[in-house]
């Protein structure tokens, strides 16, 4: 039995010696596809594990595999299941379309290539339905050039293209960040019913939030090539363990008069460029309840809860983590939510 | 009822394009009042970033101020000669601007950008004098005056907005426009260099003026909010009045559309597209999107009134409000042609 | 159709352009009009009486072997710009197969083409051509043959332009996107990144092409062109050697001369109207 997709052990070193990933794993299954947020902010590597996920990046160590053969090691066939199944919807509304073709070309060429229509006219009819399902009328869209449209309207098709194409797995880098604040809501309800109609697990890569809380099942907190924290979605934002995470949760401006952000000091350290440790927790140098034994060695992963863990020497009394096994938290176990929305902890 | 440091009286600023005129600004009214924060926000293509050149007196050709005042204390901006308008600038009215990256000179020490500043201005300061002051306003943003000597490569996105912050109040000027200074930062050095503007504007006394997409931001940061939409403010009121009770529709279903903690999974966007500033539609430019619209509001475009006390919008839906304070009647004419007694 | 229109529309709003195609196009009238009514013989010495002064019957005169300067403006501009268009074309094609090839292997072979080009570049081509062309020794050169010494320099500007272009596109998303719609390396050089290479393949072919021009008018002039043909840089060779000037036939520098200008004229207008093309900052705002 194979996952869709397995980051085994991947570290990513660049040329010039950033380490983008340190030694990260996880695993997403195909029975029951969710989408599942990889958050952090620039440096935590998020972006890294979007591209190797799509195959454009290469792992330093350790291995990805989709559906169960490594990436660096496709056979023809298997090369092109994996193009057709797996797909993406970038951060740049407009950067994602060649500007010398009109805004068919991107879901006119992977009909063609895979093969998904016998005749011009079902193409026709298939982009057709897949842009009206994201809200697009083809009238006023199809047929003009990607500087004729709006940035939502070009980011809406993105998102129909990958309806079009029915992947298996979707790796959507900061879809919604450069598009307007009243079209989110819009593309992110397309990215909901892609996983829940047309049951395509979603990578969801951001640094905001509030929209992989609004869209998400689970997160994985990223900070520095690390995983800080991850499990349920309401449980990792509603109730933070991680002091990363807490601090990140409670610098967010959410839009609610009621939450007043800052409560808690931000421990600035001079902004280096070289991380804080060399060794040890990557947060210890920011970290308000630093320990000695932060600094000597990485905290593994304690399990706080059945679909919770966090990477800190606070819960060192809670049961360990192996790094492989965090893929098993994504079971679509889903907390119920009481009616007015606020999670009271986690229930199986 | 204090004197409003700025009013903005009917402005109207166009771009005049092969493709048109663009209609970028149209009937804005609004007041300042000393030492408080104003959010403007607005999505891509309302007008906001506009504005605020405007009142700086930015805008180059092929755009210019068409109509309108703009009031600072008692002189008028618009009538100001481009020499006076340059002693204004940085002294009386500044900037902080959006992408800080590009707005430093990459080869000069953060330090002689502050003084350059303050050199341009005929302030008649000794040098050691406009040395304090530079230092001073390095401290004040919590850079360590040795960053003065560093150069702007040398400094994170974090350390370079704050530089920017200095450069923008080292002259303690009465009115700081921040024309989305966060938006390339993280979320956390996002909350500080907020935090930073905010202790600094208190301190100094001055008015600010954030520019903004993040209704969030606004939340947290202002106290007044004025709501742009496609080149006219439709709503303007206490940052509670908006939250709590949104006069305008545009208003009511932004918010609706934001996520909010204990709300998953409901996602309510707004339907069709903001119309572009040179084809705007004639009567109220929301009525194609908006689900209350009425006969009316596709011929007339709706006054920007006052309709409770401080709370302003634009919209047919409160016909018999109290006219403005605002001199004159705004006639609301949206140069499609219709006017509104 | 609508590419037309937008092409004609854009000239207006271009005019360095729309004035570098239009000498271009007169050029041209002129070579092909000019083709019909002359007699291709009368290009050569002893086809008209020699030194006449510019008349009805000798349009541009004659010169002091006796050719008619008008049959040698007609059969030379021509000549001229073949070898210019050759060299130059040579000279993109190869630099661009280069220029992507590096781009986007790099490695040992980027670095082998980089250092290539540049060292190249720092010493003065036409000397470099002085010193094969006149290797050949006494063996006169033919027009091709022109073309083809220069076309060994012609290559390394394109291949650092388009080298330079090649390694920013492929790192837009939309080559990534062309990947996952199953294309493969050349299905995206070829419907992807050429076409958004044109304006760059285009400013480039003008360039080499003009570079080749004055390289071949250079070594013309200098001896060391194809001397039976009456190409322009031919024509300066003779307007020197024969003391033109002393003997007072002005017309017979003259020709060529302004021949030469009006091609140089039209090179810049059509160079700068691509650059405000290729390059978004320098295009006026609308």
């Amino acid at each position: 039995m194979s996952h869709l997709l397995e980051v085994r052990q991947v570290t990513k070193i660049f040329k010039g010696g950033t380490k983008a990933l340190d030694n990260i794993s996880f695993f997403v299954e195909d029975d029951k596809p969710s989408i599942i947020a990889i958050a952090g902010e620039s440096g935590s590597g998020k972006t890294t594990l979007g591209m190797m996920a799509l195959g454009f990046v290469m792992p330093t160590m350790g291995q990805v595999l989709y559906a169960g053969h490594d990436l660096q090691k496709l056979s023809g066939r298997e090369s092109t299941n994996f193009r057709k199944e797996v797909q993406a919807v970038f951060q740049d509304p407009f950067a994602a379309y060649n500007p010398f073709y009109k805004v068919d070309h991107i879901m006119e060429v992977p009909i063609a290539n895979f093969h998904l229509a016998k005749s011009e006219a079902e193409a026709r009819r298939m982009m057709e339905e897949a842009l009206v399902s994201v809200g697009l009328r083809p009238e006023e869209t199809l047929g003009r050039f990607p500087h004729q449209l709006s940035g939502g309207q070009r980011q809406r098709m993105a998102v129909a293209r990958a309806l079009l194409l029915r992947p298996k797995l979707l790796v959507a880098d900061e879809p919604v960040s450069m598009v307007d604040a009243s079209l989110r809501a819009t593309i992110l309800e397309s990215l909901n019913k892609l996983n829940k109609e047309l049951a395509v697990t979603i990578l969801y890569i951001t640094h905001d939030l509030t929209t992989a809380y609004h869209v998400c099942d689970f997160i994985i907190v990223l900070y520095r090539g690390s995983v800080m924290e991850a499990g349920e979605v309401d449980t990792v934002i509603g109730n933070p363990q991680h002091p990363y995470t807490q601090l990140l949760i409670d610098s967010i401006p959410w839009p609610d008069l009621q939450r007043q952000w800052g409560q808690q000091e931000i421990i600035t350290t001079d902004e280096d460029k070289s991380s804080a440790s060399r060794t040890g927790c990557k947060f210890a140098g920011r970290c308000p309840h630093v320990m000695d034994k932060c600094k000597v060695s990485p905290p593994p992963l304690y399990q706080l809860d059945d679909q919770h863990v966090a990477a800190c020497y606070l819960y060192d009394n809670q049961p360990v983590m192996r790094g492989e096994q965090l893929g098993t938290l994504f079971k679509s176990k889903r907390s119920t939510l009481p009616a007015n929305g606020v999670a009271t902890g986690v229930v199986p | 009822m204090t004197k409003p440091i700025l009013r903005v009286e009917d402005l109207d600023v166009q771009y005049y394009t092969d493709a048109g005129v663009v209609y970028a600004n149209n009937h804005i009214n609004f007041e300042l009042r000393p030492g408080e924060r104003l959010g403007l926000v607005g999505e891509s293509g309302s007008g906001k970033s506009t504005l605020a050149l405007a009142i700086l007196r930015m805008i180059k050709p092929p755009g210019k101020i068409a109509a309108g005042h703009i009031m600072l204390d008692d002189i008028d901006l618009v009538t100001l000669s481009e020499e006076e308008m340059r002693q204004t600038r940085s002294s009386q009215i500044s900037m902080v601007p959006q992408g800080a990256m590009n707005s430093l000179n990459p080869v000069m020490r953060v330090k002689d950008q502050l003084l350059d500043t303050m050199v341009d201005h005929d302030m008649g300061l000794t040098h050691p004098q406009m040395e304090k002051l530079a230092i001073d306003a390095l401290k004040a943003v919590e850079l360590d005056p040795r960053v003065g000597m560093m150069y702007p490569h040398e400094l994170s996105g974090g350390m370079k907005q704050r530089a920017c912050i200095a450069i923008a109040i080292v002259m303690a000027p009465k009115v700081i426009i921040a024309d989305e200074p966060t938006s390339a930062l993280d979320v956390v050095t996002q909350r500080q260099v907020m935090q930073t503007i905010g202790r600094i504007q208190k301190e100094m006394g001055s008015a600010v003026i954030l520019i903004g997409h993040d209704m969030g931001l606004m939340a947290q940061f202002v106290d007044r909010l004025a709501v742009m939409y496609a080149g006219k403010m439709a709503e303007l009121g206490s940052v509670q009045d908006i939250f709590t009770e949104p006069l305008h529709p545009y208003t009511q279903m932004l918010i609706d559309s934001l996520p909010v903690l204990g709300k998953r999974g409901v996602f309510h966007g707004i339907p069709g597209i903001t119309p572009l500033l040179r084809d705007l539609p004639p009567g109220c430019v929301f009525h194609d999107r908006c689900p209350h619209a009425m006969p009316i509001c596709k011929e007339v475009d709706p006054a920007f009134a006052m309709h409770t006390p401080n709370h302003w919008a634009a919209c047919h839906l409160y016909p018999n409000s109290a006219s403005n304070e605002v001199a004159g009647a705004i006639s609301g004419a949206v140069p499609s042609g219709t006017t509104k007694s | 159709m609508a590419r037309t229109k937008m092409i004609l529309r854009y000239i207006r709003r271009n005019p360095m352009l729309g004035a570098g195609l239009g000498i271009l196009l007169f050029i041209i009238i002129f070579t092909v009009f000019g083709s019909f009514i002359t007699n291709a013989d009368s290009a050569y010495p002893l086809a008209a009486p020699a030194s006449q002064p510019p008349s009805w019957k000798y349009l541009f005169g004659t010169d002091g072997q006796g050719r008619d300067l008008f049959a040698v403006a007609v059969a030379g501009t021509w000549l001229t710009i073949r070898i210019g268009l050759i060299a130059g074309v040579i000279g993109v094609v190869v630099g661009t197969a280069l220029g992507f090839a590096a781009a986007f292997y790099g490695g040992w072979f980027d670095l082998g083409v980089r250092l290539v080009v540049d060292v190249l570049l720092t010493v003065p081509g036409l000397l470099i051509l002085i010193v094969i062309a006149s290797a050949l020794g006494d063996k006169s050169i033919s027009i091709d043959g022109m073309a083809l010494i220069i076309a060994l320099l012609a290559w390394l500007g394109p291949t650092r332009t388009i080298r330079a272009q090649v390694l920013t596109m492929r790192e837009r998303p939309y080559v990534m996107m062309s990947r996952l719609n199953g294309m493969g390396g050349p299905g995206i050089i070829f419907r992807e990144l050429i076409p958004n290479l044109l304006p760059y393949l285009g400013a480039s072919l003008v360039g080499a092409t003009t570079g080749a021009i004055f390289a071949s008018i250079g070594l013309a002039a200098l001896g060391l062109g194809p001397q039976r043909d009456p190409t322009l840089g031919v024509t300066l060779y003779w307007v020197m050697t024969q003391n033109a000037f002393v003997r007072g036939l002005w017309w017979w520098a003259a020709v060529p001369i302004g021949i030469v200008v009006l091609i140089f004229i039209m090179l810049y207008f059509i160079s700068a109207g691509l650059d405000e093309l290729a390059n978004p900052r320098v295009r006026r705002t609308a």
